[in-house]
């Protein structure tokens, strides 16, 4: 269970790995908005490849780094995620914002 | 009525590193139905979002006691139930509409609609002051035929 933070010039990815629930959420959320505030990035990739379980507290964590990169300037997308996860993405709504 | 042939129970306190524990237990409690890796996937995912919402919502303000229970019957039906004695839920029809939360900015208010969609039943009774009770109930396709009553 983590988080990986790579960054480039302008872009920050954060790898997830692991499962995300309300517990883990925290953590994951702290360091992502820790690297959002330092760096200001005009793109935040969130890459889901590694995550292996999603419960509901994973589409909060999206929605609210949405909020927060948006509010920063910048845009966000997620990528990788793996299609076990597709039916709650789908429930949430969260496709038509354009972050996948 | 189809008959129990087996039944748990498990009680553990509000603290949210119990959310994992409370899927790996559903988890290994259902795997004797041979479940598909779907199947078992829906189960943990609604059972997650169950003692999520008694952490985070039913003992906002503390630690408690979470009651999880969960019985296997002959036809393949595994009817489960998470409990809390907390705060109870003043309006249960519009908690359970998707999207509603009072949970702030990191809560999308799926859970219910993620338990509905997720599990064949579900069925929330609630009283302010006493707690909520979420009863889940799905069906397990039974694939291979076991002779489960001597084991
Ligand atoms: N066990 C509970 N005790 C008290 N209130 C609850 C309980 N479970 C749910 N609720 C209430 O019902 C609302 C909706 O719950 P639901 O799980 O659908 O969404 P959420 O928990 O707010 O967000 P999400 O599950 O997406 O993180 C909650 O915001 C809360 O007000
Ligand atoms: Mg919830």
């Amino acid at each position: 269970m983590g988080v990986e933070i790579l960054k480039s010039s302008s872009e920050v990815t954060a790898k997830i790995e692991g499962d995300i629930d309300h517990h883990t959420a925290a953590e994951i959320r702290r360091i992502i908005d820790e690297n959002i505030s330092l760096l200001r990035p005009s793109l935040l990739k969130l890459d889901f490849g590694g995550v292996q379980f999603m419960d509901s507290s994973g589409i909060g964590l999206i929605m609210g780094r949405f909020k927060l990169v948006k509010t920063a300037g910048g845009n966000l997308k997620v990528v990788n995620v793996p299609r076990r996860l597709e039916r709650m993405i789908k429930m949430s709504g969260l496709t038509k914002l354009g972050i996948f | 009525m189809a008959e129990v042939i087996n039944e748990m129970n498990v009680n553990f306190f509000s603290r949210s590193c119990n959310e994992s524990f409370a899927r790996t237990v559903i988890a290994a409690f259902v795997a004797q139905l041979d479940p598909t890796i779907d199947e078992l996937a829906d189960i943990k995912t609604a059972i997650s979002e169950a003692v999520t919402n008694c952490i985070v919502h039913g003992y906002k303000s503390g630690i408690g006691k979470i009651y999880l229970t969960a019985k296997i019957y002959e036809n393949g039906r595994i009817s489960i139930k998470v409990k809390d004695r907390g705060c109870g839920i003043e309006n249960v029809e519009q908690a359970m509409e998707p999207l509603f939360t009072t949970g702030g900015s990191e809560r999308s208010g799926l859970g219910f609609a993620v338990m509905q969609s997720f599990m064949d039943k579900i069925k929330v009774t609630s009283k302010v002051g006493k707690g909520t009770t979420v009863s889940l109930d799905k069906y397990i396709i039974r694939r291979t035929v076991k002779n489960e009553k001597n084991q």
